[in-house]
C-alpha cells in the first residue's frame, strides 16, 4: 500500500488574540501547528500501513516552514514527508491548491489511498479532500469514521451524516477524508523523533510536479477576496440573574417565556 | 468555465439550487436556499430552477414551487440510490454544462460538502464554504458571498469575477424559507442519465439511522451545553433531562468531551461542530475562544456559571451567577410548572 496523507500547517488559534484598534487578528508571533483534524487522517494512514504493509507518505503545500508539520508526521509514523512550496503556489484558494496535491500525488506514483483531514481549522471549507478526488477523478469518502477493511482493489469505510451511518465500498485508489472519531492518534517515540530530524525533506517546485502555471496561486485561483471585516459585535444587553438557585431558575424561566424560546 | 467577458457571463442565466432529499423528504435547507435563490433571481431578472437528484426524487418535487422555484429538474434513476458522490457529481457537471446557471447553491451538510467541491474543480468554477451572506450585483451578475473565516474572527467577502456558474453552500438555518404558497406552480424538466457512462459506482452495503452522530446538533434549535463546570457525568444527566424537556440537544466544551464525561459527538468548537442554535444554553462553560467560535451565532445564548466575569458571562444574553448544578434541577421543576 502507498498512502499519502495531506497535512497543513495552521495557526494555532489558542491564544488568538484581536487586535482593538484594527479588530485583526494578532498573528506575530504566533504559533503554528498540525491542523488538529489532519493528526486523525495520519493516526489512520500509519495504523493502515502497519495492518497492510507499505509506506505512509506526508504531503504538504505552504510556507517552508510548514516543513515542521512533515517532521512532527514522521516522528509520529509517516515514512517520509515532501513539501510543496514556491512563490507560484501562494495565494491559491481549494481549487488550485486540490490541483496542486493532486499534481504531487501523480508525481508520487502508484498511490493507492490519499486521507485527508474533515477540514482545516482556519480555512474551514473541507473542499480540498473532495478536490483532490475531482482532478485525479478518483472515488471518495468524506467524513469517514472507520475504514474497516482494504482488499485487492477496494476499501470499506463507515461515513457519518447528519442523522445516520453508510457502509459503502470505494474502488482504489481513492481520496478518504476523516473525522476525529476515527482513532486516537498516538504519542511520537524517540525513535520517530529521532527519525524525524534525520529525515530529509524535498521540498517541489510547481515544474517538479508538472503543474500547469495558470492553474496555481491567485491565477489558478477562481475566488477572490474582496474584503475581510471583523464581524458585527453582538449587541448585547446581558440581563444578570443573581440570587437563590429555585430565584434564579424563576426567573430564568420567565424570560425565556417572554421571549419565546420555551 | 472561465468567462472572462461580459459576453462569455451574458451565456450563463439563473439562479440554481441543488436539492437535498433526506430519507425521501426534502431537506429544510433546501427550502431556505430557494428563499435566498429567489431574491437573488428577482435582482437577476431571472429564474429560480431546483435540482433533484436521486432514485425517486420525483416524489419529491411538488413542495419545490411552493416554496418559491420556477423550475424543478428531476433526475431520477435507480442507479442514484444511496449517496453516490461522484456519480451524482457527474451528472451535475453535465447539467452545468448544458444549462448555464449563472449561480449554484447547495446546503453545507455531509452530502452538499462532499458533492459540491467534486462539482466545483470538474466544472472549473470557484465554490464558497458556508456563506452567511449572498448579494448579486443586478448589472454584472457577480456574487458577493460573505464568510466565517479564521474560526469566525473575521468575515471575508469573496467574489468569482472570471469564472461562471457562482457556486456557494450555506449552512442550514442560516438563510429564510418564504411562506410556501401550494398555489404556485412551476415546469418540470425530466433528464436522464441512461446515457452516461455511469461506471461501477460506489456500492452501498449498509445504511444505519442514528440520533447519536456528532452531525446533528448542528440541526438543533435549542442547545444545552457543558463544561467543565458540570463536575462530571452525573452533571451531564442533568442536563440531559433539561435538555428533553425543551426538546434540545445535548452539546459540551472539549473540557468536558476530554475528561470522557460525554462522547466526542457531543462536541462544540474548533475541533467539533459549528451549532447556530436559536438558544444556547452554557453551563460552566468558560468561554475560550475554540468553543465560541462553534457557537458564537446562536440567537440568544444564556450562560450559568458561579464566576461572574468569564467570557461567556460577558457575552450572553442572558447571565445567571450561581452553582449550576442546584440551578439545573430548579429549572427543570420550574418548567414542568408550564
Ligand atoms: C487546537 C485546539 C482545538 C480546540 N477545540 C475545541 C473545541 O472544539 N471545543 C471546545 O469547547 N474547546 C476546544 N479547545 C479547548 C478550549 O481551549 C478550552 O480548553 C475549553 O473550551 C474549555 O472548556 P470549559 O469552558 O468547559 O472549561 P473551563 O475553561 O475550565 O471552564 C469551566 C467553567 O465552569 C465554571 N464552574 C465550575 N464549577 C461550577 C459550578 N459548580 N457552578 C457554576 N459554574 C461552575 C467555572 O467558573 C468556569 O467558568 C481546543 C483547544 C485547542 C488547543
Ligand atoms: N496546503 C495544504 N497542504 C496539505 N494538505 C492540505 C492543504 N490544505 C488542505 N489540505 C488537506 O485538506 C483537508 C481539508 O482542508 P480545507 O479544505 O482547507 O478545509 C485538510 O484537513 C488537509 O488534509
Amino acid at each position: 500500500m502507498k498512502l499519502v496523507v495531506c497535512i497543513k500547517q495552521v495557526p494555532a488559534s489558542n491564544d488568538a488574540k484581536i487586535d482593538p484598534e484594527t479588530k485583526r487578528i494578532i498573528r506575530e508571533g504566533q504559533k503554528a501547528i498540525m491542523n488538529p483534524f489532519d493528526t486523525y487522517a495520519l493516526e489512520e494512514g500509519v495504523r493502515l500501513k502497519e495492518k497492510y504493509g507499505g509506506e505512509v507518505i506526508a504531503l504538504s503545500m505552504g510556507l517552508p516552514k510548514a516543513e515542521a508539520v512533515l517532521r512532527e508526521a514522521i516522528s509520529a509514523g509517516a515514512d517520509r514527508g515532501i513539501l510543496l512550496s514556491d512563490r507560484a503556489f501562494g495565494g491559491s484558494d481549494t481549487w488550485a491548491t486540490s490541483y496542486a496535491l493532486a499534481k504531487a500525488i501523480e508525481k508520487i506514483g502508484d498511490v493507492d489511498l490519499v486521507i485527508c483531514g474533515k477540514q482545516a481549522i482556519d480555512g474551514d471549507t473541507a473542499q480540498v479532500g473532495p478536490g483532490i478526488a475531482s482532478h485525479l477523478d478518483w472515488m471518495q469518502a468524506t467524513y469517514v469514521m472507520a475504514v474497516d477493511g482494504i482488499e485487492a482493489d477496494t476499501v470499506i469505510v463507515k461515513r457519518m451524516h447528519e442523522d445516520s451511518y453508510d457502509v459503502c465500498e470505494l474502488r482504489l485508489p481513492a481520496v478518504l477524508t476523516v473525522v476525529k472519531d476515527i482513532n486516537t492518534p498516538r504519542v511520537p517515540t524517540l525513535k520517530g523523533r529521532l527519525a524525524a530530524q534525520k529525515s530529509e525533506i524535498p521540498v517541489w517546485k510547481p515544474e517538479d510536479i508538472g503543474a500547469d502555471p495558470d492553474k496555481l496561486g491567485l491565477n489558478g485561483s477562481p475566488t477572490r477576496v474582496v474584503k475581510t471585516q471583523p464581524p458585527e459585535p453582538r449587541h448585547i444587553d446581558t440581563l444578570r440573574i443573581e440570587g437563590a438557585p429555585r430565584e434564579c431558575a424563576r426567573a430564568l424561566v420567565r424570560e425565556l417565556k417572554r421571549r419565546g424560546l420555551v | 468555465m472561465i468567462a472572462k467577458t461580459g459576453i462569455e457571463r451574458a451565456e450563463y442565466r439563473n439562479i440554481w439550487v441543488i436539492a437535498e432529499l433526506k430519507s425521501g423528504e426534502i431537506h429544510p435547507v433546501t427550502h431556505e436556499l430557494i428563499g435566498a435563490a429567489r431574491g437573488l433571481a428577482d435582482a437577476r431578472n431571472s429564474e429560480v430552477w431546483t435540482v433533484l437528484i436521486g432514485a425517486g426524487a420525483s416524489a419529491g418535487s411538488g413542495s419545490l414551487f411552493a416554496y418559491g422555484a420556477d423550475t424543478v429538474i428531476v433526475v431520477d434513476d435507480p442507479r442514484l440510490n444511496g449517496f453516490q458522490d461522484e456519480l451524482e457529481a457527474k451528472v451535475l457537471v453535465r447539467l452545468i454544462k448544458k444549462y448555464k446557471p449563472e449561480v449554484v447553491l447547495c446546503g453545507a451538510t455531509t452530502r452538499g460538502r462532499a458533492l459540491i467541491p467534486r462539482v466545483a474543480v470538474a466544472a472549473n468554477c470557484g465554490l464558497t464554504a458556508d456563506c452567511t451572506g449572498l448579494s448579486i450585483d443586478p448589472e454584472t451578475g457577480d456574487l458577493l458571498q460573505t464568510r466565517p473565516a479564521f474560526g469566525g474572527n473575521i468575515l471575508a467577502t469573496i467574489r468569482c469575477p472570471n469564472h461562471r456558474p457562482q457556486m456557494a453552500t450555506v449552512r442550514p438555518r442560516v438563510m429564510k424559507a418564504l411562506e410556501p404558497d401550494a398555489s404556485r406552480r412551476g415546469r418540470i424538466i425530466r433528464e436522464s442519465i441512461l446515457d452516461m457512462d455511469t461506471g461501477k459506482g460506489k456500492k452501498i452495503i449498509e445504511i444505519f439511522k442514528s440520533r447519536e452522530t456528532a452531525l446533528n446538533l448542528s440541526d438543533a434549535q435549542i442547545i444545552v451545553a457543558g463544561g467543565r463546570g458540570m463536575k462530571g457525568p452525573e452533571g451531564f444527566k442533568l442536563l440531559k433531562e433539561l435538555a428533553s424537556k425543551v426538546g434540545g440537544a445535548v452539546g459540551a466544551s472539549r473540557a468536558a468531551v476530554d475528561a470522557g464525561w460525554i462522547p466526542y459527538a457531543h462536541q462544540v468548537g474548533q475541533t467539533g461542530q459549528t451549532v447556530q442554535a436559536k438558544l444556547y444554553i452554557a453551563c460552566g462553560i468558560s468561554g475560550q475562544i475554540q468553543h465560541l467560535v462553534g457557537m458564537q451565532s446562536c440567537e440568544t445564548i444564556v450562560a450559568i456559571d458561579k464566576d461572574p466575569d468569564t467570557t461567556m458571562m460577558q457575552m450572553a444574553d442572558i447571565a445567571i451567577i450561581g452553582d449550576i448544578l442546584e440551578i439545573i434541577p430548579e429549572i427543570i421543576s420550574e418548567l414542568d410548572k408550564l
